[in-house]
Formats: structure tokens, C-alpha cells, sequence
């Protein structure tokens, strides 16, 4: 069996019947005509191997997993475009990458065996531990933030803000200089040999701090660990958390307390932490707790729109149409923000609200766009 | 013993930094022979992938030389390509890459004996600095 059957076999892509359900709720075919879920299936089962050299529409998919939510033989499109784009890249045929890749060069040079300057943003208030129980994953926000200053500079604040919450809980969590980047954006580049890399590196660094519970702010990483790292490695002998997840426990023990406020919001299900994780109630959870009125979009939860790239590669047209259809939403709901806990989600939004040219008026879509864990710090209630 | 010779990635523009490494040259200025120049249009057109690229490469240091500010050919892209090397600078820094490691210089033309003591003094620095942290893998 080749590998190309082999993954056919796994992820259920065998079972495809070709009723065309993928594709008809498929974004990214609804914007391209030649784009279509079932076709490359087709194409694939076929064993065309000279289609997959060729293929750019291999890359054109954004993952964001809508098709395996509603296929009804329960096909794993996302494992198998996964999959199928390792195949290509071994063959030649790679992505278009976001800002010359300087996305996945970055988080390649992590793993590089240097000492890294990674807690640069750890400030003398904040309280973490060299070991531990909880180790909190900070993964690249602050990197991006760098890398996108004139879009997001906001990231740079994520993991301050995430250590902060937890210590106005009384935790103080294990953070780490040996970390590398989680690998998610190479292994949905193809770039499997670097994503290995980086996954050994993570896991071996977490074993030295002794870390039952990691936890994650971002959902890329929350996914990467949940259900790439356990799929390559087996289980993990500690616990994987998302930081929403972990702060309902905090709220319920009576932990943490937050600021009154009449905002409103709606929230943003980044495909990572919904379809792929599942984690749909916790954030809603969160905002009750916070008692922050949430509007809710007219997509959303299983049906929430994407932000249209992912991974860093093939940002085009439809990208932009994709966060242009969402940040319409978004306004429509008459909220002042727009909440989300992926770092890169705020990026590409950002990145169309301050485009020169947009596809549309500013002011139908002009919405805040703003990461969930700095809004929590922000409406936190500190210690007296 | 082997001693070190730094390698830089030195990105000259077209229209000034370039020619001013082209009258060094006629000029017989002596320089270290360390930099591998990689000829842009303008410094403008300098990504930070360029530059984390190299290092990753294996390269000691880059070097980004473009026309003095008010001179460049296409208005104010060596104004960009000022925005963006502070913040690659701040990038490598916490990626753990010295940023000293990427210089930024502003070459005229005119100027070859400028761009001889770059070199000159730009090898020294790395000499001193010693190899990348990220060629000690490879």
C-alpha cells in the first residue's frame, strides 16, 4: 500500500460516497468554482499521483473543518488535506506563504538549539515557577506581535496578561525559555520533518518541568498538542488545557473576580479551538462569568465563518472575502468588539481593516477586533 | 586551529549602496573579503523572511545598505526598510540571535570609502560576537 492509499484508508477518505455535502457548504468552493472538497478526494482515490504534483488546490483549502463536521460518512478532510500536503511538498509542489514565510522560518529557527530569549516579556510582577504543576504554553502571540506590529501589536501582550490572571488566582505557573514554537503552521505547510522536530523538543522540555496541566492560550497550539502531538505520540502523560477551560474551574472555586462593566461583544469561534477542539461553551461560560453581555453572529458555533487563511499560506482573494463576510456579521450584531482567543485570527482581521484598498466601506465592517485573554486581564478585579 | 571568519549577507541597493561597493572596488579600498552582496532594487524591498532566511542559513551577519534618508530613487523606501529592520532586530533578540548581528547603513554612492569601513568595522564586531548560536547545530 502507498502512503497516499494508506491516508486514503485512515482518515476515512475511502468512504466518500461523492454526495457533494463538503462541497456545497464548503467557503472556499462558494468563492472559487474550481475549488471543491470532493474532487480532490476523487482525484486521490484514483491514485492520480502526477494530480498531486500539480495540484494547487491542495493549498487553497483553509481547513477550517466545516466539511467534516457535516460530512455524513464522517470523512476527515482536514487529516487528509493534512496529509495529502506532506505528500506534496515531498513532491514539490509548495504553498504560497504569507509574508515570504517568514512566519514558519521564524518558528523553524525556535528549534534551532540556541538560548532563546523567549520570556522577554516577563516583567519583575509577574510571579512564574522553573517547575511545577501548571505549565502554561505561550506559543508565538509575542513573536507575531513583533512580526505584525502594524496590525496586532496587541499580541505582544497575550502571555504578560495570561500569567497575570493567574497569579490574581494564586497560581503560579511554569513558563519556559526552552520552548519552541508548537509546529502547527509547518505541519499544515507539509513541512513534516520540521514539525517533528519542534513537537520532540516541546515534549521532552515539558516532561523536565514535571507538569501535570499545560495550558494554552492559543487554540492552534491547543489543537497541535490535543490532537497531533498524542496522534504522532500517543497519549501525553499530562493533562492538555484551554485557557477558557481552565479559568471557569478558577471562577467556579471562587478565585477570581472581575470589574462590572455594560459592555457588549460577540465572539469569534476560531476554527481551532470550535470544530477542531470542540471547545464551544467555555468562552460563552467565561463572558457570563465576566457578566459581559455576548451578541451572538448569525454563523457561529459549528457554523462560524472562517478567517480565511490558515497556516500562513495562500492569502488571496477569497481570504479576503472570507473576513470581510465575517467582520460583516460582526457589525451587524451592533456589538464594540469582536473577541477571539486565536492570535492569528486577530491578524488577518486586522490585517483587512487596515488594508488601503478595501473591498468594501469602512464603516460596514469597521469593528474592534481583540484577543479574549487580554480582555479578561483587562476586566480583571486585582487583589487588594 | 581554524579561525573564524564571519560570512555576511550584505543586501545593497541598486541605486546607491550598490555602486558605492562598485567604487570601493575601483577605488582599491581594501576590505574583508567577508560579505556576499545580494543586489536589490531598493532597501525598500527588503523583507524580515530575508533576513531570518540568512540567519537561518548559517549566515554571521546582514547587512542592509540603502540610500541615505531623502535620497532614495523610489521616495521613502528606505524609510520601510528602517521600520522593518528595528523590528526584526527585535525579533532576533528574542528568538536569541544578538541583534547586533543586523546592521543598517546608509551607503551613497559617492560614499566607498564608507562602505569599505562598514565592512571593515561590521567583520571586526562579528569576529568579536564569534559564529551564530544557529550554525553550532548544523
Amino acid at each position: 500500500m502507498t502512503k497516499i492509499e494508506e491516508f486514503i484508508e485512515e482518515t476515512g477518505a475511502f468512504d466518500c460516497v461523492e454526495c457533494g455535502k463538503c462541497t456545497s457548504l464548503c467557503p472556499v468552493a462558494n468563492l472559487n468554482s474550481n475549488f471543491a472538497p470532493r474532487l480532490i478526494v476523487v482525484k486521490a482515490q484514483e491514485g492520480l499521483e502526477s494530480e498531486i504534483k500539480r495540484d494547487k488546490d491542495i493549498w487553497s483549502c483553509i481547513t477550517c473543518e466545516i466539511c467534516n463536521d457535516m460530512c455524513p460518512y464522517e470523512v476527515d478532510f482536514s487529516g487528509f488535506i493534512q496529509r495529502m500536503r506532506v505528500e506534496a511538498v515531498g513532491m514539490g509542489n509548495v504553498p504560497v506563504c504569507s509574508e515570504a514565510g517568514a512566519v514558519q522560518t521564524m518558528q523553524r529557527i525556535t528549534s534551532m538549539g540556541q538560548k532563546q530569549n523567549r520570556l522577554a516579556w516577563l516583567t519583575d510582577d509577574l510571579k512564574v515557577r522553573e517547575k511545577g504543576d501548571v505549565y502554561y504554553f505561550t506559543g508565538c502571540a509575542y513573536q507575531l506581535g513583533i512580526l505584525f506590529h502594524d496590525k496586532a501589536s496587541e499580541l505582544k501582550e497575550i502571555p504578560a496578561n495570561v500569567v497575570r490572571i493567574m497569579n490574581a488566582a494564586g497560581i503560579e505557573p511554569v513558563v519556559s525559555s526552552k520552548e519552541v514554537c508548537c509546529g502547527h503552521d509547518q505541519l499544515w505547510s507539509g513541512e513534516e520533518v520540521a514539525f517533528i522536530d519542534l513537537m520532540e523538543q516541546n515534549v521532552e522540555m515539558i516532561k523536565e518541568t514535571g507538569a501535570k496541566k499545560v495550558v494554552f492560550s492559543c487554540p492552534e497550539g491547543f489543537r497541535t498538542f490535543n490532537i497531533d502531538y498524542q496522534g504522532f505520540l500517543g497519549d501525553m502523560d499530562f493533562e492538555i488545557l484551554h485557557i477558557s477551560e481552565f479559568l471557569m474551574d478558577l471562577i467556579e472555586e471562587g478565585k477570581l473576580e472581575f470589574k462590572e462593566t455594560d459592555e457588549t461583544v460577540t465572539y469569534h469561534d476560531s476554527c481551532r479551538l470550535g470544530r477542531h477542539a470542540g471547545v464551544y461553551d467555555m468562552p460563552r461560560d467565561l463572558l457570563d462569568a465576566m457578566g459581559v453581555e455576548l451578541v451572538e453572529m448569525a454563523s457561529s458555533q459549528e457554523k462560524a465563518l472562517c478567517c480565511g487563511v490558515n497556516a500562513f499560506t495562500n492569502c488571496n482573494e477569497a481570504s479576503r472575502q472570507l473576513q470581510m463576510m465575517r467582520l460583516l456579521e460582526a457589525k451587524q450584531t451592533g456589538a464594540d468588539t469582536m473577541l477571539t482567543f486565536c492570535p492569528k485570527c486577530v491578524i488577518h482581521y486586522n490585517c483587512l481593516l487596515s488594508m488601503e484598498k478595501k473591498p468594501i466601506e469602512l464603516e460596514k465592517i469597521d469593528i474592534k477586533v481583540k484577543d479574549f485573554s487580554n480582555f479578561v486581564a483587562e476586566h480583571l478585579k486585582e487583589g487588594d | 586551529m581554524i579561525t573564524f571568519e564571519p560570512r555576511i549577507v550584505a543586501f545593497c541597493c541598486n541605486w546607491c549602496s550598490y555602486a558605492g561597493a562598485d567604487l570601493a572596488g575601483v577605488s582599491r579600498m581594501q576590505y574583508p573579503p567577508s560579505a556576499r552582496i545580494i543586489k536589490v532594487m531598493c532597501s525598500g524591498r527588503l523583507e524580515p523572511q530575508f533576513i531570518l532566511r540568512a540567519f537561518e542559513l548559517g549566515a554571521d551577519g546582514v547587512l542592509v545598505a540603502g540610500c541615505h534618508i531623502g535620497d532614495c530613487h523610489y521616495i521613502a523606501g528606505n524609510e520601510k526598510a528602517k521600520v522593518r529592520v528595528e523590528m526584526t532586530k527585535e525579533l532576533l533578540d528574542v528568538l536569541g540571535v544578538d541583534s547586533r548581528r543586523l546592521r543598517l547603513e546608509w551607503i551613497s554612492a559617492g560614499e566607498g570609502s564608507k562602505f569599505a569601513e562598514t565592512m571593515q568595522n561590521f567583520t571586526e564586531q562579528l569576529k568579536e560576537l564569534g559564529p551564530s548560536p544557529l550554525k553550532e547545530v548544523i
